[in-house]
């Protein structure tokens, strides 16, 4: 079983780092193109089992899941992380609701969308310990991010909105100029997530 | 572009573009130049103001993000916390060049609203934003503590 390091590790998630333009979700009907190092939906289709396939999408789902974009957000201790997976600068803890500790909230410096070299995005904050993945395997962050008990009450098919309509997942895709992407883009991520879905939301 | 802002309980009217710093139009077009420019990236706490009550480093807060929230400066910080605060500082002589200290005051006055008697790790964590190459840290914490009443040692 493969453990995800920090800095290799990721996001998908109820809370994550991801804000900023956001793009239309396109879903079924026309499979989108692979691009910038995120697979296509249409590179699984020959899989016939869907279980095995299922389970081979969240493995390309993972590769947003795992960037730092979205994993700094979701440390298993009480720190954010920042650019590749550095310790945050200044310090900055999560607090009673992963907002920061008193007087040092994220929002004191993280905005609503980017400004210049500063990240920002509606609702900056850190994903609760639950969707804690620094650490685990891709196949616990897989059972993690279906759990409702782990990822907010979330449904399947609540993820599924969750990765398109959340401004902050949406940040994952349109950083500052000077922070790498995640793979891919919203657009092919959200196929995915709804491919992994109807192929039966199985874990690798 | 024209817009309002509401400073310190008074009304303005700046014609500035939309990125501006908020810090830029406090110091350079308000005249308002209690608070500091000190990195310019969020990295030292000198610019914090207070945005719809809540603190906020203004050199990464463009004037587009204000909208119709009061802004409160150092120069227009008031109420119990804050004269508490201010009698601390100056009992305590806690500035030593002085620069950062707009900037750790309104995070202190910020702290003390939220945790009304801070322990020390509420302190470090709240104020860690707000750095002083004079490293006053010393005094600063044990002004906060004063302010708050609560002067006694903690383990």
């Amino acid at each position: 079983m493969r453990v995800v390091s920090f800095v290799a590790f990721g996001v998908l998630t109820t809370a994550a780092a991801c804000g900023g333009k956001s793009q239309p979700a396109q879903t079924a009907e026309k499979t989108l193109p692979a691009e910038n190092g995120l697979r296509s939906l249409e590179a699984f289709r020959d899989i016939a089992d869907p279980a095995a396939r299922s389970a081979s999408i969240f493995e390309e789902i993972g590769k947003v899941l795992i960037h730092p974009r979205c994993s700094n957000c979701h440390p298993s201790d009480d720190r954010p992380r920042q650019r590749d997976g550095l310790a945050h600068h200044p310090l900055v803890v999560r607090g009673n609701d992963g907002s920061g500790a008193p007087a040092m909230h994220c929002s004191n410096c993280h905005g609503t969308s980017n400004f210049e070299m500063m990240p920002g995005a509606a609702n900056w904050h850190l994903a609760p310990l639950s969707m804690a993945w620094v650490g685990k395997s891709l196949p616990e962050i897989c059972e993690q991010v279906k759990d409702p008990a782990r990822n907010g009450g979330k449904t399947l098919k609540q993820i599924i909105e969750h990765v398109t309509d959340d401004a902050f997942v949406a940040y994952g895709w349109s950083p500052p100029e000077h922070l790498e992407p995640a793979p891919g883009n919203q657009a092919l991520f959200i196929q995915l997530v709804q491919g992994w879905v109807d192929a039966g939301a199985h874990c690798p | 572009m024209s817009r309002k802002l509401r400073i310190n309980g008074t009304s303005y009217d700046v014609d500035v573009a939309d990125d501006t710093p908020l810090l830029w139009v406090l110091r350079d077009h308000l005249k308002l130049t209690g608070t500091k420019y000190g990195c310019g990236v969020a990295q030292c706490g000198s610019c914090t103001v207070h945005v719809g009550g809540k603190p906020r480093r203004s050199c990464v807060a463009p004037i587009s993000s204000i909208g119709d929230q009061e802004v409160v400066t150092i120069e227009g910080l008031e109420g119990p916390a804050a004269d508490a605060v201010r009698k601390a500082w100056v009992g305590l002589e806690v500035p030593q060049c002085g620069y950062c200290q707009a900037g750790q005051i309104m995070s202190a006055v910020a702290l003390l609203r939220e945790v009304p008697t801070p322990t020390d790790d509420d302190i470090d964590k709240g104020m860690s934003g707000n750095l002083c190459r004079c490293a006053t840290y010393i005094r600063i914490r044990k002004a906060i503590k004063e302010a708050a009443g609560t002067t006694e040692e903690q383990p």
